[in-house]
């Protein structure tokens, strides 16, 4: 892709995903949230930054099925929307819905299981964020392969919060489980096939443009 | 001690057929415009005659009346709040009756009408606490389930009162799926059910119940989880066993017979100790019995409120 197109490209990505953060305030400004704003706006934080992980984690068989370098260098903004929409979950969780009643949040942390899982799946996330800088990527080497894996942990984590916060209607954590399980089964089948090991470890990606 | 009887009672008119027909094809013909959910908003009911609240009043705000009918658990028509709203305006309430039977010595089935007549509708105004952490007021209209079920003379037998949710697939588009076991179940102590607090109610802010809010008729129970208050009841069955309400069946250690609003016992995933009421930011403490405790602790006087949760 010529550079230009690629920087058009990239910065429609960009503005995409911006776009549920975009519509959410505008419902709320709008009063179009209904009767428990609050609820909706952290449900909806919370599932796009789950559904951003997955999306990153469609980059790596992207990239095989396509034949093509550009989802994986794609996958380092997608991730860290992924994280982004995480962090105002998790504001929205302390500020909306505690509303920094600490005492009563380390509560819930610690005896409220859907939300240690929470809140370890988004302590994961932070180094993930922090080393994802081409800069680190260098540094850590193979490391940084490594470290990086805990997104499938992180994925699994995000996941078993969803389930464990629903009361009784699981459809969409379970719509969400599947896409997990064939971007984690995808992995496995890779890793065990000899046609594709080479493949195993994503590239770290090259400088983005000349 | 007899509530004030202000003028007879009008409740059969639940919306006439044709206008509700044309209401529909006025909704479908604007339904293409994204002013949708505005329009559905309009959806009215026709008023009711009752006396004014007098004992059964609060010093609290009263929720909108777009707020306490746009946002419902009502898991027939949809798992999330905003879908009984718009998915319930296809149910039929009307013809309605109600089989009242089991240990009762004047049991059958009664029509909407047959169960109503008697009784002298009145507004009252109360919390409801929903079990996920969030609370409305609400002016409800209606009488007290005990004088119901005293024309129907319980037996000796009667020990609790078992309800039953109308279970119509066809209109009820969940109970195609088995989110729960459908038709929904309740079930009360003989007790609470006598309790003058206990009402059935028809209507909501002077008008008859929407439909998403368990039209044509429900229980209200104010000092338990608002799941407890079983909508569109089309049974009501006096039992010597304690029945099994649906959500007890569905995760029995989650839910509870008695299901009382309780500060101190946590839903074993959140904490109830607050609330968030609808319309305000912040959150409010929870209150012991949903602030009914001088008119229902009695009720549960030594008995381990965590244990039978």
């Amino acid at each position: 892709m010529p550079s230009r197109n690629w920087v058009l490209f990239k910065t429609a990505v960009f503005s995409l995903c911006l776009l549920p953060l975009g519509i959410q305030v505008w419902r709320f400004t709008q009063h179009q949230l209904g009767a428990n704003p609050i609820e909706v706006v952290t449900r909806h934080l919370g599932e796009w930054a789950l559904m951003l992980l997955l999306i990153t984690l469609c980059m790596s068989p992207l990239k095989t099925a396509l034949q093509s370098g550009w989802p994986i260098r794609l996958r380092r903004m997608l991730g860290l929307f992924g994280f982004f929409y995480a962090l105002l979950h998790l504001l929205a969780y302390v500020w909306m819905d505690q509303f920094f009643d600490w005492p009563e949040i380390g509560h819930d942390i610690l005896k409220r299981p859907f939300i240690t899982v929470g809140m370890l799946a988004f302590g994961l996330l932070i180094p993930l964020a922090l080393t994802s800088t081409q800069a680190m990527q260098r540094r850590l080497k193979r490391n940084w392969v490594r470290l990086h894996r805990l997104i499938y942990v992180i994925v699994i984590m995000a996941l078993i919060h969803f389930f464990w916060l629903v009361k009784a209607d699981t459809l969409r954590p379970i719509e969400l489980s599947i896409g997990a399980a064939a971007l984690l089964l995808f992995r496995v089948v890779r890793h065990y096939s000899p046609l594709v090991s080479r493949q195993r470890q994503a590239p770290i990606p090259t400088k983005v443009m000349p | 001690m007899s509530p004030k009887r202000q003028t007879s009672r009008v409740l059969s008119e639940v919306t006439p057929e044709a206008v509700y027909r044309a209401r529909r094809r006025f909704m479908q013909a604007t339904a293409g415009l994204a002013l949708a959910p505005l329009v559905s908003r309009t959806v009215a009911a026709s008023t009711l005659n009752y006396s004014a609240a007098n004992k059964y009043t609060l010093n609290e705000a009263k929720t909108s009346f777009d707020d306490a009918t746009h946002y419902n658990n009502f898991y027939e028509f949809g798992t999330d709040k905003y879908s009984p709203a718009e998915r319930a305006q296809a149910l039929t309430i009307a013809p309605w009756s109600v089989v009242i039977e089991g240990e009762v010595k004047n049991p059958g089935r009664f029509t909407l009408e047959d169960i109503l007549k008697p009784h002298p509708l009145e507004e009252r105004i109360y919390r409801l606490r929903c079990v996920e952490g969030w609370s409305m007021v609400i002016p409800w209209i209606g009488f007290p389930l005990a004088a119901l079920l005293k024309r129907h003379e319980p037996t000796s037998r009667a020990k609790y009162v078992e309800f039953t949710s109308l279970l119509r697939p066809e209109e009820m588009p969940e109970q195609k799926r088995a989110v729960l076991e459908w038709p929904y179940l309740e079930g009360l102590r003989m007790d609470e059910a006598m309790h003058p607090l206990t009402l059935i109610a028809v209507g909501l802010y002077g008008q008859t119940l929407p439909k998403q809010n368990g039209a044509p008729l429900r229980l209200v129970v104010p000092w338990k989880y608002g799941f407890k208050s079983i909508k569109s009841i089309v049974k009501i069955r006096l039992t010597e066993q304690q029945p099994v309400s649906t959500w007890a069946r569905a995760i029995p250690s989650e839910y509870g017979f008695y299901s009382n609003v309780n500060p101190e016992v946590d839903h074993p995933r959140w904490s109830q100790k607050r609330e968030r009421r609808i319309g305000e930011f912040g959150k409010r403490d929870t209150l012991m019995f949903n602030g009914y405790a001088e008119a229902v602790a009695p009720l549960y006087a030594g008995m381990d409120l965590r244990k039978y949760f």
